[in-house]
């Protein structure tokens, strides 16, 4: 690619995210909603485990931890299910928008506009998930003497890569099913939540359910991040987990553009892009 | 990237045809809803068939039918956004499928419905298309000279464009295809659905463009007397195929105006529907 195309590239990069902080801005009552969902979902959560306690079923020493636990699956799974869900609308949003054509007839790369929006959707659900942390911390006075956040911090970082390549393959389901896209999306995402271990360890469920956790970038994610904030486990300990969710990223994202690029070609011989219904 | 004041069309491309379709066929197959077991066969409704036509450098084609005649099939086909089924369709030389990329850097397309993101402004909605087509550089004072002209207040250009007409949504449709200097701008029915006023602001744009620019145009219309003052030649799409090709003054040579000609031509009235969005 020549310099004067890279620029252009980059020039359409800032275009998608300036377009995306945009569109937040004028949304921002939305937002607001929805960071209180969000908010709402984890205290809910840290709630059951004060719960658990109350009930006796777990004791004081183990509620800290269980409650650190069940926090750190909620918060991460606020952080990565607002990252699918901006990356799995870009087709459905610019649908119901009617904007869809013009931007698919853009002189861009599909491999820059879909990683604008990824990177945007990165970079808001890390902000939106900090302030929702900042508030858990302060409710629940959690314990973080046996964390360690860098390594913590390194994990979720490593943790994007296969997360917008997941974010790519579930933006082709609307692509693939103009009707019924963005519900298959919606119930991916709890299959996701189902295997992935985000508030038990994956070994409770059956076995073929393990077999599809195992899969799941979201496992490794969820479980390095657990061992960087519950046992302070450090980063060299946390390294093969960060190498294996590179390692997956590298392979998901070409993977999904080049699924998406086919399955942008099938709607332009069905006739499918625009359809919205 | 050129300005709206450049010449858009290299020198080079000025040898081959803007627009040559070679046996271009788009048919759409659906199947009647209900689960499964119980949907009946595929239904085909041809959109296109074998379509052959060269548009010139420079020119204004205009293209009428009633709705179902595959006008808009045609033009996303040349927009990138649809394949043809057989044949192939090439702009400035360069193939719409196999080419797609180089293409797109020389069209853009103004459709019957202004497409925006309506919670954002227009300039909003225009940075981002310059952007994406890397026509940023004195972008604001482009796009408010091109909307002065088409009429719209200035104060217009900030606010959210829900909030504005459908006449002004549109007008800004327009800006924001000029605002990219395409060599050909592919227009599907900018005008319908416009009050007279601002129709006739969208027409005298297009006829500076005629005029002053080397700017080719593919002109959707159901405005048989827009297609008769603006373009330079005019196609008759009936059922997918051509039904006439000529300038218009040589399709009313025989007396008549153009909506006899299209009448004795295709059997209908250019309001009728015969279905679909194809």
């Amino acid at each position: 690619m020549s310099t004067a195309a890279l620029r252009h590239e980059a020039g359409a990069f800032v275009g998608f995210l300036e377009r995306q902080k945009n569109i937040y801005r004028r949304f921002w009552a939305w937002e607001a909603v929805w960071f209180v969902y969000s908010l709402v979902s984890v205290m809910s959560i840290g709630y059951l485990a004060s719960g658990l306690e109350a009930n006796g079923v777990a004791g004081s020493t183990g509620l800290r931890a269980t409650q650190l636990y069940l926090l750190a699956g909620s918060m991460l799974w606020s952080y990565l299910s607002l990252v699918f869900m901006e990356v799995a609308y870009i087709v459905a949003w610019e649908r119901w928008e009617g904007t869809i054509e013009y931007t698919f007839m853009a002189p861009v790369r599909r491999a820059t506009h879909l990683l604008g929006i990824c990177v945007f959707a990165v970079l808001y659900g890390m902000a939106r998930t900090a302030a929702v942390v900042l508030v858990a911390l302060l409710v629940f006075h959690v314990d973080l003497s046996h964390a360690d956040l860098v390594a913590a911090a390194a994990v979720l970082a490593a943790a994007t890569v296969p997360l917008i390549g997941m974010g790519i393959l579930i933006a082709i389901l609307p692509l693939l099913a103009p009707e019924k896209g963005e519900q298959m999306s919606t119930a991916l995402q709890g299959l996701f939540l189902l295997v992935s271990g985000v508030y038990y360890p994956v070994t409770v469920l059956p076995l073929p359910l393990q077999a599809m956790g195992a899969v799941s970038p979201l496992t490794y994610t969820l479980s390095a991040i657990r061992d960087a904030l519950l046992h302070r486990a450090h980063l060299g300990a946390v390294l093969p987990a960060i190498g294996l969710l590179v390692l997956m990223g590298a392979l998901l994202i070409p993977v999904a553009l080049w699924l998406f690029g086919l399955a942008e070609r099938r709607a332009k011989r069905l006739g499918t892009l625009k359809r919205s219904g | 990237m050129a300005t709206l004041t450049e010449v858009a069309i290299p020198a080079s491309r000025r040898t081959v045809p803007a627009v040559e379709l070679r046996g271009v066929s788009k048919c759409f197959r659906t199947r009647p809803g209900g689960p499964p077991w119980r949907r009946g066969a595929m239904v085909e409704k041809t959109a296109l068939q074998a379509l052959d036509m060269e548009m010139a450098v420079g020119a204004i084609t205009g293209i009428i039918g009633v709705n179902g005649s595959g006008k808009s099939t045609l033009i996303r086909i040349l927009a990138t956004l649809m394949v043809p089924d057989t044949g192939t369709a090439r702009i400035f030389g360069h193939d719409v499928v196999r080419d797609a990329g180089t293409v797109r850097r020389h069209i853009n397309r103004v459709s019957v419905e202004a497409a925006f993101f309506k919670e954002l402004s227009p300039w909003e909605n225009l940075l981002y298309a310059a952007r994406l087509y890397g026509a940023v550089d004195d972008a604001r004072a482009r796009a408010e000279s091109v909307l002065r002209r088409l009429g719209l207040p200035g104060d217009a250009m900030d606010r959210p464009m829900k909030q504005l007409s459908r006449g002004q949504q549109q007008k800004v449709a327009i800006a924001r295809s000029f605002l990219t200097s395409p060599s050909l701008l592919l227009m599907d029915e900018p005008t319908t659905g416009l009050d007279p006023h601002s129709k006739r602001d969208v027409q005298r744009l297009i006829a500076v463009l005629r005029d002053e620019r080397e700017v080719t145009i593919v002109l959707c219309t159901h405005d048989l007397a827009e297609a008769e003052a603006l373009c330079d030649r005019i196609v008759i799409l009936e059922g997918g195929a051509v039904a006439a090709d000529a300038p218009p003054a040589e399709l009313c040579a025989g007396g008549g105006s153009l909506e006899d000609v299209f009448l004795r031509m295709t059997g209908h009235s250019i309001g009728d529907d015969t279905e679909d969005s194809s």
